[in-house]
């Protein structure tokens, strides 16, 4: 690629407050390339980004797009050069239309100045004409699946003829057949000589999309490879600075221990069917299955937070009425959510309130024990080795991985006999996923009983003893022993059945 | 400008703009204003407000409202005129007519944000008007006097040289403050505002800790409806119009987000101190109580501001 790239950043230095969050890095990207940006959380990826988009302003440093330099890029100019970033929490108006949403900000209108609808739905037509997304543009963006619209946000972005397009973790929310048909729309888009950066925590998508990649670590660029010259090892040593053995399992030898969850015939309207399962202390089950199929909607019921829903729930052999997540809580049920902003934390309290939030529903007096609280704080920042300079730190300023360790952080001292953890690393980096793996056995270690769903088949079958594959709201199939391998997950999440033993 | 600092504006921001604003009247006029009868009239004046920014308080901690809070003291106080002049004993009627009362009204208020889920804006609002008629309806629209002597004695005299009115709305405000931060139940309305799922999910009371809220809320009221008939000698149907946006003024000049999970006893107090300044400082310059009203207005605005753009500084700077 000899030609002149689209996009030049040259040595953009970037600082908040006390924190240097790009030092000197270099980043350039050519027409018709994919270019991956990976790091771990906090390593400077969306502040590079933000530059890009003239979000924010560099200290030193060039933001050259097409030969032209920009000192003073705003967000009106960078859209105005073809910059578009599709960010993780995509910026759609549910309640509004996909044609509404396609044409926000810049809305046709007749004459006489009112909206011009069929204007607008001719554009929005013709805007996801290249996606085969079969639905009337006039239909609410609530009523889409994530899948869909992050494909309204991609041709968005191309109606308002970007071509120089950022992805920020695109796939998080998305099923592996969502991920396919992005990955198609991406390679499209590359063959019509766009040019995409390509942002996420998942290795092994680099491989499908990606020409280059560059790791960020620490503010600075660690360096720019092409993607079929480089081995994801090598990828997560740039990453994290050290050698990571591929998730060794964690499972523990045998156990012999007594049932401590049981339970029967869950049922939430026809979403959990039937469900019956066991779990004995000390033992991690982890249910398997594709994102929908019905996993976060077991760990509701259990929790106490599935309203109109029935089944028997047995802790240490006793049944137990659960029918509210305090009840719950009370009885030892602890769940780590999948939404760890939206459900699990308040952004924007500090750890201490976060991590003590649980503890104090379970506490006997009336009155708030600061000390002990700050003790417990402490405690679970240590126990769980998360990185804040205090434990008054704001919640919301943390790093994803770190943000986990909050939420986990909140049951270490509730007693909890049985632990659900909702996909526990989603969004988090390599390097706080194998930390927060080891956190998921520590409990089993100390007699917990745990739930761990994961769409991440690697952890799964890492941590779990057993796995228990979900399949549209029912149990398709238990793998235990030599089972437990990604082929047998996948075939059962798939296909509904259990993989026939050969 | 440092995060430390955005943190202690945050706390005591309020207090610079008292200083500033005492400060600024005292140059103008000083012969009347820094007199000891001066500040203990501007207390007495600010003891409703103070209350009623208490009730906000609690509906605006979980990003709720209350505006009822108005026609609850003219119900409450009502009901308490009216029990004392059929021969009911002074402190029963304070009790059941006044803090009892209230505290149901506002029960009732918070039963129906916490299991309909109709916006606190509206069930208030209703609730504004209900009570209103109610007041109207059982005082046929008349005043009641005729109270009993020890009644204003005891609620709107004197303690030495302190107004009593001054002690009961302070020591409320000492009693939130220790609800607030001293109790689990506090922490939990701050969860509760700050992330309504997060603390369902963590085994919080929600809605039993909304209606709680709401039903305090009513309880200050109340005891509001008792102070302000005390002073009066007389229970008006029409008193309290329109006061909810002093108790909102009060809270949010005091720093409390409407987004919920922010604020404190210590900004809502120093909120109505700083409106009672403005009021005492413009009486005392002889300016038509017209302007008053837009005075307290640009005042609610730019204390808003102020607070806004500290905390996005605050944020930026992580």
């Amino acid at each position: 690629m000899s030609r002149e790239p689209v996009v030049r950043l040259e040595s953009i230095s970037k600082s908040f407050p006390g924190v240097k969050a790009l030092s000197d890095v270099s980043f350039d990207l050519y027409a018709g390339e994919v270019h991956a940006l990976v790091g771990e959380n906090g390593a400077g990826k969306s502040t590079l980004m933000n530059i890009l988009g003239g979000i924010l302003r560099p200290e030193s440093g060039a933001v050259v797009i097409r030969g032209q330099s920009y000192q003073e890029l705003t967000p009106a100019i960078a859209r105005e050069l073809g910059v578009a970033i599709i960010h993780q929490e995509l910026s759609l108006v549910p309640q509004l239309s996909i044609a509404e949403n396609i044409c926000l900000g810049d809305l046709p209108t007749t004459s006489t100045g009112l909206v011009d609808w069929p204007e607008m739905r001719r554009r929005a037509e013709q805007a996801l004409l290249p996606f085969g997304l079969r639905a009337d543009v006039m239909t609410p963006v609530s009523r889409l699946s994530m899948a869909n619209r992050q494909v309204v946000e991609i041709s968005r972005c191309l109606a308002r003829n970007a071509d120089i397009i950022v992805m920020d973790e695109p796939t998080s929310s998305l099923t592996s057949n969502e991920v396919d048909e992005l990955f198609r729309i991406i390679l499209d888009l590359r063959s019509g000589g766009k040019s995409i950066v390509y942002i996420s925590h998942r290795l092994e998508e680099l491989r499908r999309v990606g020409d280059r990649v560059t790791v960020l670590k620490d503010g600075s660029s660690v360096g720019t490879r092409t993607v079929a010259d480089v081995s994801a090892e090598d990828l997560v040593r740039m990453m994290v600075g050290r050698d990571i053995v591929a998730d060794p399992s964690l499972r523990a030898a045998t156990i012999e221990s007594s049932e401590r969850l049981r339970v029967e015939h869950l049922q939430w309207g026809d979403k959990v069917r039937d469900v019956s399962f066991a779990v004995r202390a000390g033992e991690v089950v982890g249910l398997g299955g594709v994102v929908g199929a019905g996993r976060t909607e077991i760990a509701r019921v259990i929790f106490g937070a599935a309203p109109d829903s029935s089944g028997k729930l047995f802790l240490d052999g006793q049944e137990t009425q659960v029918n509210s997540p305090r009840d719950a809580v009370r009885a030892g049920i602890a769940l780590v959510p999948e939404d760890r902003r939206g459900e699990g934390l308040v952004t924007k309290f500090s750890i201490l309130t976060n991590v003590t939030m649980a503890y104090i529903q379970k506490s006997l007096s009336w009155r708030a024990d600061s000390a002990l609280e700050r003790r417990l704080a402490s405690g679970a920042v240590k126990t769980l080795s998360v990185k804040t300079p205090s434990i008054s730190q704001v919640v919301g300023n943390l790093s994803g991985g770190n943000q986990q360790k909050v939420v986990i952080g909140k049951w270490l001292d509730t007693d909890a006999r049985v632990m659900i953890f909702d996909e526990p690393t989603r969004g988090v980096d390599v390097g706080a996923k194998q930390e927060i793996n080891r956190i998921i056995r520590s409990f089993a270690s100390k007699g917990v009983a745990v739930l761990l769903i994961s769409s991440e088949l690697p952890q799964l079958l890492a941590v779990s003893d057993r796995v228990l594959v979900i399949y549209d709201g029912e149990i398709v199939d238990e793998l235990v022993g030599d089972r437990l391998t990604e082929e047998d997950v996948v075939y059962g999440a798939t296909t509904g059945k259990g993989r026939p033993v050969l | 400008m440092s995060k430390d600092f955005a943190k202690l504006w945050a706390r005591y921001g309020t207090v610079v703009i008292l200083a500033v604003l005492v400060a600024g009247v005292s140059v103008v006029i000083p012969q009347y204003f820094l007199t000891g009868s001066n500040a203990v009239q501007i207390l007495l004046q600010s003891s409703i407000t103070i209350l009623l920014g208490l009730c906000e308080l609690f509906a605006i901690l979980t990003s709720g409202i209350d505006l009822s809070v108005g026609s609850v003291i003219a119900l409450t106080g009502m009901a308490t005129a009216m029990m004392m002049t059929r021969g009911v004993s002074v402190f029963l009627s304070i009790l059941i007519g006044g803090a009892g009362l209230g505290a149901l009204l506002g029960l009732l208020n918070g039963s129906l944000i916490a299991k309909t889920g109709i916006p606190p804006f509206i069930v208030t609002l209703g609730n504004m008007s209900i009570y209103r008629g109610l007041t109207l309806i059982v005082s046929d629209g008349r005043p009641v006097y005729g109270l009993p002597t020890a009644f204003n004695r005891w609620v709107a005299g004197y303690l030495g040289p302190v107004p009593i009115p001054v002690i009961i709305s302070l020591g409320c405000a000492v009693a939130v403050w220790f609800v607030l931060s001293r109790t689990r139940f506090g922490r939990n309305v701050y969860a509760v505002g700050g992330n309504p799922r997060a603390a369902w999910l963590s085994g919080i009371p929600v809605a039993k800790t909304l209606i709680a809220c709401y039903a305090l809320s009513g309880l200050l009221a109340g005891i509001g409806g008792v102070v302000i008939t005390a002073r009066l000698a007389s229970a008006d149907p029409l008193a309290g119009v329109g006061w909810e946006s002093q108790g909102i003024a009060a809270t949010v000049i005091g720093g409390t987000s409407f987004f919920g999970g922010e604020g404190g006893v210590f900004g809502t107090v120093m909120g109505a101190v700083i409106m009672g300044v403005i009021v005492n400082a413009l009486n005392l310059l002889n300016i038509q109580s017209y302007y008053q009203q837009v005075v307290t207005g640009i005042v609610i605005i730019l204390a808003v501001i102020l607070n806004q753009s500290l905390q996005k500084r605050s944020l930026d700077s992580k």
